[in-house]
């Protein structure tokens, strides 16, 4: 239920980004992120919302983490 | 090589399982805090390549382990309610309360029960419901209790009056210390939950190592992350330094993440909290603070916790605590499997039974 997963950004309106992990889309909002983030950055996503950026190359370090095995299900 | 591929090179990873076995000359027990850690120790294998002298023991990392059968059985009344539909995460779903009930029997029983994804969905429920209540049921550690809380203020901004939270959410740093303050659970040391972390940063850790004398590392989720952070422990209780060492920087803020803190601080407040199997813990839970009140399912709706027993013969009490480990737990693969579980830690794929269960016997 924790789990939190990395996404990148495809756009930005308002308070909510389009974020995709693996041809998985989703919405998220991004009221309690403390470094605006920019399309192409990675976030680390929990219960539709973005909890913090993350560095391009360290989001693909554990994006194979999952998809190499935990459920995305539980996203 | 790129440093990607150095992070999952194999041979780093038996490079430091070796450097982990020689040093690990001293019997350790370490507890992970964290559910994702639970799995990812598992599924990578991991558990079964640790040297002999480390035992690792799972602990109360799972929030819908911890949810108390008073808390089970608080939301059951709510959802039994005509005029009210609960919004909650799928993983509540199962998880048995008094007398085995669950929100799933419920649901069967005609309660009107949705599974969302996000507490804004709950939000996006309740406007499409105007004429029924929406109450979503909070459950959580620091990673999830800032996400509720901003949803609570964007239903304050949205003057929504049909939106409710029953919050029963907990918080880790409170649960650690009682573990250290009960002589059965003997946890030499933390491995520290990465997602928590990066809400509240390292400072709330500090305690461990200064007043406990328990060394602790904040971690990622990869085996290297693991088997690095377990290192640095032993190397910490080899030279009888103590600390909290965050190796998960590239997540976790030394200070953590002010925005989302803030937001938790304005709606809730900490209270005193009962968690299964540890019992009430102070100051360890997050209620809906005085000026959200009008958001607050238990104040609302006019209800309150009342005492229920553990379910008998579950042991996840003490499996939490990391006095047994799931398998000699009488119920165990017996009475208890995922399929029929009877206790949370069975129910919950993070859960330590379920963790057992899934990887101990196939294997």
């Amino acid at each position: 239920m924790c789990l939190a997963v990395p996404m990148e950004i495809i756009s930005i309106a308002d308070n909510v980004a389009d974020v995709e992990i693996g041809g998985v889309k989703r919405q998220v909002r991004l009221d309690i992120i403390d470094e605006a983030p920019a399309i192409g950055d990675y976030v680390i996503v929990h219960a539709g919302f973005a909890l913090r950026r993350l560095d391009r190359e360290d989001a693909l370090e554990t994006i194979k983490l999952f998809q190499e095995g935990l459920n995305l299900e539980l996203l | 090589m790129n440093s990607f591929d150095a992070f999952k090179d194999p041979a780093l990873c038996r490079s430091l399982l070796g450097r982990l076995t020689e040093e690990a000359t001293t019997p350790m027990r370490f507890m992970e805090v964290c559910g994702t850690h639970t799995v990812a120790i598992f599924q990578s294998g991991l558990r079964s390549l640790l040297p002999g002298t480390i035992t690792h023991l799972t602990g109360p990392g799972c929030p819908v382990c911890v949810t108390h059968e008073s808390e089970v059985a608080a939301f059951l009344e709510l959802a039994a309610r005509d005029d009210v539909i609960v919004a909650t995460f799928g993983d509540l779903m199962r998880v048995p309360g008094p007398k085995g009930a669950n929100l799933k029997t419920a649901s069967a029983e005609g309660a009107r029960v949705e599974v969302v994804y996000s507490p804004f969905d709950a939000l996006a429920l309740a406007k499409a419901n105007p004429d029924r209540t929406v109450v979503f049921l909070g459950i959580g550690f620091e990673t999830t209790a800032p996400t509720v809380a901003a949803t609570i203020r964007l239903a304050r901004e949205q003057s929504l009056d049909n939106f409710l939270v029953m919050s029963f959410h907990k918080l880790v740093p409170p649960a650690l210390r009682a573990l250290l303050a009960d002589p059965e659970a003997r946890v030499d040391a933390f491995i520290l939950p990465g997602h928590v972390s990066a809400i509240i940063g390292v400072d709330p850790y500090a305690f461990l190592a200064t007043e406990y004398g328990v060394p602790s590392v904040i971690t990622g989720f990869e085996p290297l992350d693991i088997l690095q952070a377990l290192i640095h422990i032993v190397r910490m209780r080899r030279d009888n330094a103590p600390a909290v060492i965050n190796q998960y920087s590239r997540v976790v803020p030394e200070h953590g993440n002010q925005k989302a803190l803030a937001v938790m601080a304005e709606v809730f407040t900490p209270v005193d909290a009962l968690w299964r199997g540890l019992g009430v813990l102070p100051q360890s839970g997050l209620a809906i603070a005085e000026p959200y009140a009008a958001f607050d399912a238990f104040k609302v709706l006019g209800i309150t916790l009342k005492d229920h027993p553990p379910l008998p013969g579950c042991r996840c009490g003490e499996v939490l605590k990391g006095k047994m480990p799931p398998n000699e737990c009488p119920l165990f693969a017996k009475a208890c499997t995922p399929a029929t579980p009877v206790g949370p830690c069975m129910v919950s794929t993070e859960g330590g039974c379920a963790a057992y269960f899934k990887y101990r016997l196939e294997a």
